[in-house]
């Protein structure tokens, strides 16, 4: 063994103005938060506001989550994103139909298992979907963007389509289960139950993601695969295998969303999903490529900027997350917590 | 002599429209350090990705420890036997030094024993255990990058110029680590510019120029001749 040079490396200390900057993305929805508070005026009606958009960043976190890593990981395009929230809502809710007598019933308990049991029917039919749709119509297409965009368009129409033939085209209205209509009154404002379990069920599956990610062995598979899926591969590792888990959980996770966001407006149709990718894409992009903590980030910007703006400037609601999009990628044009670098 | 830990015949690849490999013949003997010489441009980093898999050869075979590797995907390369640092380090600066570490033991947990012969090679991994990789300097990266391949026994380690744009005082703690890699019996195909670190650690070599071997020899016998340095690569390598 041959004895190693004397020295004593240290890093140099952060400036407070990196430091700043590192952290801003972390910072940016307190900021905002506080920002929505000066320009409402109104206690309840920000608490009101502020937790509608929560919900609604949490359940854009759960469409984009599974996403922003098959972005990342493979480089793929996938438009087809959205036909497995159709997906989901519709398998979902069909479920739920089937079990209206436990979403009738005066009992939380049987509300949430009909939930519980919507949500798995959902996402075991999209994973299986997922699985599919990687195997025939992504997986010819690696490495190629502009047919990805090509053909995960048309397997978002097909399956739109199958939807209609499925299900009939008519839109299908629901009612959310009895205990989670209606709203709890809380420091004067009105907050509906159902977006405080929107809220929840989204905080569990970021935290279960980040424990994944940062806590396990196929989490740093995926994490160093998102950076530079060839170093991995040279270390004996089979990504295309992880991919297709990552394709996988990611189109489960669509499917989630979708059975959430179905039961968020309480009404489905077969072009809900294509119609929330515009949200889903803006969201990847701010976040960052690969990135599920800036996935977090950004969806939840999105859903708080959303609701602010639609209570204080309607007519600018619409385009809100498009100049949301252009000021941060205009300040960070890789997106706040990139992984992947630009390609 | 016992027969070479990795061949090569008449190897071509093509990157895009470019034809890079003109047939490359070689071959890495056991335990040895196998130098690949030659100027920018001459198809020595292909060659090393060819034999990982990154690129595949578009005719030829690569045989590894006895077995056609020529149709096999990296991983089952590299869980054959192979390591591999590429020119760029291949570091994963979202992640930790340690959890680098644990991804490159890809077959079972860190050996302790194994990870404290790292760190005595390699010092500054343990003081910056805990670091994300992308805080690191270049040298402590390609320090990392080496580890990494260190981090479980491979049969042959291709090992890209490890030695660039490094300072004096980490070049030779590099070559200080590849000797020690070389004394524990592993086979080591290595591209190097720095000819004092070639000399050093070179047993044999190989010199390419336009994709293809063009000479193969002791290092000692193109070390001790200028003129076969001028003939094969157009300058004395001590310029460097």
């Amino acid at each position: 063994m041959t004895a190693a040079p004397d020295h004593t490396p240290t890093f140099a200390a952060l400036t407070p103005m990196e430091r700043l900057d590192k952290a801003t993305p972390i910072l940016m929805v307190p900021v905002l938060v506080v920002l929505g508070f000066l320009a409402i005026g109104s206690t309840s009606s920000w608490l009101t506001l502020t937790v509608s958009g929560l919900a609604m960043g949490m359940m854009i976190f759960i469409m984009a989550s599974g996403l922003t890593l098959v972005f990342g990981l493979m480089d793929v395009i996938n438009f087809g994103h959205g036909a497995f929230i159709s997906v989901g809502a519709f398998v979902g809710v069909s479920v739920l139909v089937a079990l209206s007598g436990w979403t009738g019933a005066a009992s939380l308990m049987l509300n949430l298992a009909a939930i519980l049991l919507a949500v798995i029917a959902a996402m075991s039919v999209t994973a299986v979907l997922g699985w599919g749709f990687e195997r025939v119509i992504v997986r010819p297409v690696y490495g190629a963007h502009l047919k990805q965009i090509l053909v995960t368009v048309g397997g978002l129409i097909v399956i739109e389509q199958l939807i209609h033939v499925v299900w009939g085209p008519s839109e299908i209205y629901i009612n959310r289960p009895e205990m989670l209509q209606g709203a709890v009154t809380f420091a004067g404002a009105a907050i509906e139950k159902y977006r405080l379990l929107a809220v929840a069920v989204g905080l569990v599956l970021f935290v279960a993601m980040r424990l994944v990610l940062r806590r396990t062995k196929i989490g740093l598979i995926v994490r160093a695969g998102v950076e530079n899926g060839e170093m991995v591969r040279a270390l004996g590792y089979r990504l295309s295998l992880v991919f297709i888990g990552v394709f996988v959980a990611g189109s489960a996770l669509a499917g989630l969303g979708g059975v959430m966001w179905g039961l968020y407006q309480e009404v489905i149709t077969a072009g809900m999903g294509e119609r929330m990718m515009i949200l889903v894409f803006i969201v990847v992009i701010i976040g960052g490529l690969g990135s599920v903590e800036g996935a977090f980030i950004g969806a939840l910007m999105v859903g708080l900027l959303q609701n602010y703006i639609a209570f204080l400037e309607p007519k600018l609601a619409l385009i809100s997350n498009i100049g949301l999009m252009t000021a941060i990628l205009m300040w960070r044009p890789q997106g706040m917590l990139p992984v992947v670098k630009a390609k | 002599m016992s027969d070479p830990i990795l061949t090569l015949k008449n190897v071509h690849t093509d990157i895009a429209q470019y034809h890079i490999l003109h047939g490359v013949d070689l071959e890495v003997p056991r335990g040895q350090v196998t130098m690949l010489l030659g100027r920018n441009g001459v198809g020595k980093t292909t060659t090393l990705r060819t034999v990982i898999g990154h690129w595949q050869a578009r005719a030829g075979s690569v045989f590894f420890d006895g077995q056609d590797i020529t149709a096999l995907p990296t991983p089952a390369r590299a869980r054959a036997g192979i390591g591999f640092v590429p020119e760029d380090m291949g570091i994963f600066t979202d992640l930790t030094v340690e959890e680098n570490m644990v991804l490159a033991a890809s077959s079972a947990p860190l050996d302790p024993a194994r990870l404290d012969w790292i760190f005595a090679a390699f010092p500054p991994l343990k003081t910056f255990w805990d670091s994300e990789a992308g805080n690191l300097s270049g040298g402590q990266k390609q320090m990392l990058s080496i580890a990494r391949a260190m981090a479980e026994e491979r049969k042959l380690y291709l090992i890209d110029e490890p030695t660039k744009g490094l300072a004096p005082a980490i070049v030779s703690t590099m070559a200080r680590a590849l000797k020690d890699l070389k004394n524990q019996g592993a086979s080591i195909l290595l591209v190097e510019q720095n000819f004092s670190v070639a000399k050093a650690l070179g047993d044999s070599v190989a010199v390419m120029d336009d994709g293809k071997v063009i000479w193969t020899g002791a290092m000692a016998e193109l070390a001790g001749s200028a003129e076969l340095q001028d003939t094969l690569m157009g300058l004395s390598m001590e310029a460097h």
